[in-house]
């Protein structure tokens, strides 16, 4: 363990729509590797959905509500973690914007207040509770995309690339181009398919060069678009949430 | 004009013959026949493109990335370019209005033109009363914008492309699909071909090398600029202080434009203007840098007015709006005034890398075209440009201004969202998720109806279903994952209770 600052003993998970519905395995190797490092978890449970989807496709009324249920349920956490460096990018960096178009100066002020608060997991595990080795264990060849709001929005670096690098048995291989968009982009998949379909293919390719069993990321959503390129040509590659790496164990 | 023609193939501006078409003011809007959607298919099919642009925009980007990462300064370059072009911006009126006076001291003629089609009928009226039927162009994307070839085609007046990628695009009777590079989507053996085929000046041996195709388009273009008596250009920059315009290029040609020709007329939008001659220490710098991965351009032209005995004897400034001010009324999308036209967020863009520039169907394409050109033509007359984007915000990162080009995109989503006409599906299908995600209890039992209705579709995990209409576009190429048997909140409360 390195020198650090008090390790927070509690958070609040936003464990996002996507991440309870379709992904709870990732959500709940989130809790295992909290509690294994020492911090307990709480999980506000009138959460939904943080309205990215909705902001992203110009629905901003429509977010506004979300926004407003976000707070509601986060307001009192002192800090918050979320496996999905998007849906954090959509609190942090957008969230304003949403707030002042819904003309309530008191839900300006609150997102003001918490947005700060809400971390990406590996930014909770690097930079607050202080540590890069999580005792893991996965022996297994993998390589690591960065996701395009955890890259350009949060920022992220190399934290996930170091959380990984600290795994034992793990076989970790360079992704080419790794900093090159998946073509998930949310609504962006369904009405220009085409081109995304021809961004994955191009991901995809370069996954399968890297020869690894496993491509891991940040998010969900784009690893749900990588894994259905990478299912659907058969290549026996999977994908698996970093939480889930960080949390196998001997 | 062409409503039916696909941009590919748009215009033929030589023999455009419907005056008609002139009288329209935007007729940037004119290329908007086809969505981007239906646009990129087309170009992502074409393998030759994927494979000129791919090449290309990798090449470039690394070579950017790699200008760039010797400067020391760097952010606080785009931050000092960003800074200067919003201050410029927010007292627009006074410093065009000291741009106009400068440039009338140094013996200069300023033309202030409301839309594309006053603009063009200024520089033809300009050309005509010099009695020539002949101009040489250095490469302007203002006048593209206008397009002002086909105005002056109309009247009898035949403008050269001067150029080398302008030209080819030209002699092709093609559309621009690059800002820096217009033929970026061709190859050196394409262009070795369409020389063959249209310059008289190409031995019949001409090789593909690029030293031998600019040899060419060297002696087409020579004989044409000690001719011509009249030049026209764009500008990069006006500096409001001094009245000088600068002409940022690389291969020499802009230079024989604006100082060969008797007569020089430069049209230039109203945002180039910048404030003062020391502004362009900081342009200077990242334009080139941003654009071609050059220290410095070769050639940068900088002329004020008019002197007796040296370059051009008379100088005309057309000034253009065609939309600017609707776009500076707008306050998150004004920042994209701030635009230098370097096009990194083209070369770095993994869509634009993909379907190249003609899908845009507009003079600006990538990442740029996707938040300008809908701002200048209108929201509802480009609204799918604004969806041309994963959000993967390369292009932010990139630009030398720091135009927020993703905040602008979601922004003009928002407007598309708004303006519609009528109620769309999509908006039927959001306002629902709105409502169910607005809802702990609508959403929990979402989640246990989808459970329900997949039971028929789903088997090892997957959904074994084509999905219908748009969704589609998933499931063509992609695996859909199934529900699992519990959500994430299923499994936290059950382990609460343990």
């Amino acid at each position: 363990m390195l020198d650090t600052p008090v390790p927070p003993a509690r958070v609040a998970l936003f464990i996002t729509c996507l991440g309870d519905t379709m992904f709870p395995d990732a959500g709940r190797a989130v809790v295992e590797l909290l509690e294994r490092l020492g911090t307990s978890v709480d999980f506000p449970q009138g959460q939904t959905c943080c309205g990215q989807m909705h902001f992203n496709t110009g629905y901003v009324s429509e977010a506004i509500p979300l926004v407003r249920r976000f707070v509601e349920a986060f307001g009192d956490s002192e800090l918050v973690v979320s496996p999905s460096a998007s849906c954090v990018a959509m609190v942090r960096d957008y969230y304003s914007r949403v707030a002042e178009v819904s003309g309530d100066q008191g839900l300006v002020d609150a997102v003001a207040e918490l947005a700060p608060r809400v971390l990406e997991l590996s930014e909770l595990i690097v930079d607050r509770i202080g540590v890069v080795d999580v005792g893991a264990y996965f022996p297994h060849r993998v390589t690591y995309h960065p996701t395009c709001h955890g890259l350009r929005m949060l920022h992220l670096g190399d934290r996930p690339l170091r959380l990984l690098r600290a795994v034992r048995g793990i076989d970790l291989v360079e992704l080419p181009g790794a900093d090159e968009c998946c073509g998930f982009g949310g609504t962006f998949a369904i009405k220009n398919s085409d081109t995304s379909v021809a961004m994955t293919t191009d991901k995809v390719r370069a996954i399968l060069d890297t020869r690894a069993e496993v491509c891991t990321a940040t998010d969900s959503s784009c690893l749900m678009n990588i894994a259905g390129s990478l299912s659907r040509q058969r290549t026996g590659v999977r994908t698996m949430h970093l939480a889930e790496i960080l949390a196998s164990s001997e | 004009m062409t409503e039916t023609t696909e941009p590919h193939t748009l215009a033929e501006p030589h023999t455009l013959a419907e005056p008609h078409t002139l009288a329209e003011p935007h007729t940037l809007a004119e290329h908007h026949t086809q969505s981007f959607p239906q646009a990129a298919r087309g170009a992502l099919a074409d393998t030759q493109l994927r494979r000129n642009l791919g090449h290309a925009t990798h090449t470039i980007r690394a070579k950017r990335a790699a200008a760039v990462a010797e400067m020391g300064d760097w952010e606080e370059l785009r931050e000092a370019g960003r800074a200067i072009k919003e201050r410029t911006l927010r007292h627009l009126d006074q410093y065009l209005v000291a741009l106009e006076l400068s440039v009338t001291r140094a013996g200069g003629t300023v033309h202030w033109a409301r839309d594309g089609e006053e603009c063009n009928r200024i520089v033809a009226d300009l050309v005509a009363a010099h009695g020539v039927d002949q101009v040489v162009k250095a490469k302007s994307l203002t006048t593209e914008e206008t397009r002002l070839n086909d105005a002056l085609a109309a009247r009898g007046i035949q403008a050269l492309e001067t150029d080398l990628a302008q030209l080819i695009i030209q002699l092709a009777e093609e559309e621009p699909s690059h800002i820096l590079v217009p033929a970026i989507h061709k190859n050196r053996a394409e262009i070795r071909e369409l020389f063959l085929r249209t310059l008289p000046e190409a031995p019949a041996d001409l090789s593909d090398d690029p030293h031998a195709l600019a040899e060419v388009a060297r002696r087409h273009l020579r004989e044409r600029f000690l001719s011509a008596r009249v030049g026209i250009s764009g500008a990069n920059f006006a500096v409001a202080e001094t009245g000088t315009i600068a002409v940022v290029e690389s291969e020499g040609n802009a230079r024989m434009c604006t100082t060969l020709p008797e007569v020089l007329i430069t049209v230039m939008g109203i945002e180039k203007v910048i404030p003062t001659w020391q502004d362009l220490e900081v342009y200077l710098q990242v334009l080139p840098r941003s654009s071609t991965a050059e220290r410095m351009n070769p050639y940068t032209s900088l002329w004020t007015g008019v002197r007796p005995g040296d370059g051009p004897q008379e100088f005309h400034l057309v000034l253009i709006d065609n939309g600017r001010t609707s776009v500076l009324a707008d306050e998150i999308g004004r920042q994209a005034l701030a635009c230098i036209r370097c096009s990194a967020c083209l070369n770095v863009c993994p869509v634009y890398e993909r379907t190249g520039g003609h899908a845009y169907g507009s003079t600006y394409p990538g990442p740029i075209g996707a938040i300008l050109t809908p701002m200048l033509v209108g929201v509802k007359n480009a609204p799918s440009l604004p969806y041309a984007s994963s959000l993967c915000g390369a292009c932010y990162e990139v630009c030398p201004v720091k135009i927020n080009i993703p905040e602008v995109l979601v922004h003009l989503r928002g407007q598309v969202v708004s303006g519609q006409d009528s109620v769309k599906p999509e908006a039927v299908v959001m306002n629902l998720a709105a409502r169910m995600f607005g809802s702990r209890l609508l959403y929990e039992f979402a989640q246990r109806l989808g459970r329900l209705a997949q039971r028929p579709f789903a088997r090892g995990g997957l959904i074994r279903l084509r999905l219908p209409g748009p969704l589609s576009g998933w499931t063509d190429a992609r695996d859909l994952p199934a529900l699992p048997p519990e959500s994430f909140r299923e499994w936290w409360r059950g382990r609460d209770r343990e």
